[in-house]
């Protein structure tokens, strides 16, 4: 295997475990974080607007995880500087 | 595939580059700019009015509301800010029921531009309300130990802001473009109309994390806010 297939491999791999793994666990959280804001949504309806607001600026919070799992997934598949590279010193030689 | 509307590039002259997204910016002000003359022009304040300012007002009162929730006592003197970002965001994201259309938010710079606004805004809003002593005094809360922290999370809050807009736009119109590929007429049509709720969440979560960036600039050393009145429940 030349250079350039290691690093497609281990790209695409790279890229297929961080989406995963990266929005497992921001899901549990935001399911979690929905779950205690509907029980308490119930309790208090009188406070549904801040505890929208408050659920609102967390889930947004919780997401920007997945949000750069996602971002660091796509820069390996469609920007990889490291593919770049090696198709720039294979250009060369 | 693109990643972002940056690379689409209608015109060229030496390093200057027209693209996409700084073509369709200048549109989304330009509607927005033009509109609000429009409207503006002829304003009234008997009970017969037009609907567009009917709608003008229902935005604003609206905004006001949610910035004067957060705690910011005048919303008045954060309005022109933190509005601007909302209805700027919430239009770039409308305006994709138009065909050809692509969000600018969906280019890294435009939201490193917006969120940077936020970065600047942030100590100007706070020295402004409560004197440079005591704004850099805030950096140095509860402890000294705090400071490196409290520099780190400016930063970092600031790099969130433009990654978590940037990211949610681009995917939107990622999936789309990949759907279209696989499933074209039905799939496309449903993710945009998906597309324009987030589109429009991540607006109201943007401006509402910018005022409460400002909000945490600005109202700590004394209460501007008048503790507002308990709901007489019996009444």
């Amino acid at each position: 295997m030349d250079s350039m297939t290691i690093i497609a491999i281990v790209s695409i791999i790279t890229a297929g475990f961080a989406i995963t793994i990266g929005t497992m666990a921001p899901a549990f959280g935001e399911g979690k974080a929905v779950s205690t804001a509907l029980t308490s949504l119930a309790q208090q309806p009188d406070a549904s607007s801040t505890i929208t607001r408050t659920l609102f600026v967390g889930l947004a919070m919780i997401e920007s995880t997945a949000i750069y799992c996602f971002v660091v997934a796509m820069i390996l598949i469609f920007a990889n500087p490291f593919w770049n590279s090696a198709i720039a010193q294979a250009a060369g030689k | 595939m693109r990643l972002s509307p940056d690379e689409i590039i209608y015109w060229q002259f030496g390093f200057m580059k027209l693209n996409a997204t700084i073509l369709f910016t200048w549109a989304i002000m330009v509607v927005l700019v033009v509109g609000s003359i429009l409207i503006t022009r002829k304003l009234s304040v008997a009970h017969i009015r037009s609907r567009w300012q009917n709608m003008l007002e229902i935005i604003i009162t609206a905004i006001e509301k949610q910035i004067e929730e957060i705690g910011l006592g005048t919303p008045e003197k954060y309005l022109g800010f933190l509005g601007t970002l909302f209805i700027f965001i919430a239009a770039a994201s409308f305006f994709t029921i138009v065909p050809g259309y692509e969000p600018p938010t969906g280019s890294l710079s435009t939201t490193a531009a917006l969120s940077l606004c936020v970065f600047a805004a942030v100590p100007i809003f706070g020295i402004g309300e409560k004197g440079l002593g005591a704004y850099l005094k805030l950096y140095v809360k509860p402890t000294f130990i705090m400071l490196p922290f409290n520099i780190i999370s400016e930063i970092s809050r600031t790099l969130a802001l433009a990654i978590r807009l940037f990211g949610n736009m681009m995917s939107g119109s990622m999936i789309v473009g990949i759907l279209v590929s696989i499933t074209p007429f039905v799939f496309p049509i449903i993710m945009t109309a998906l597309g324009l709720l987030t589109g429009m969440v991540q607006a109201y979560i943007f401006s509402i994390l910018a005022a409460v960036y400002i909000a945490a600039a600005t109202t700590h050393a004394k209460r501007t806010v008048p503790i507002k009145k308990e709901k007489s429940w019996t009444a």
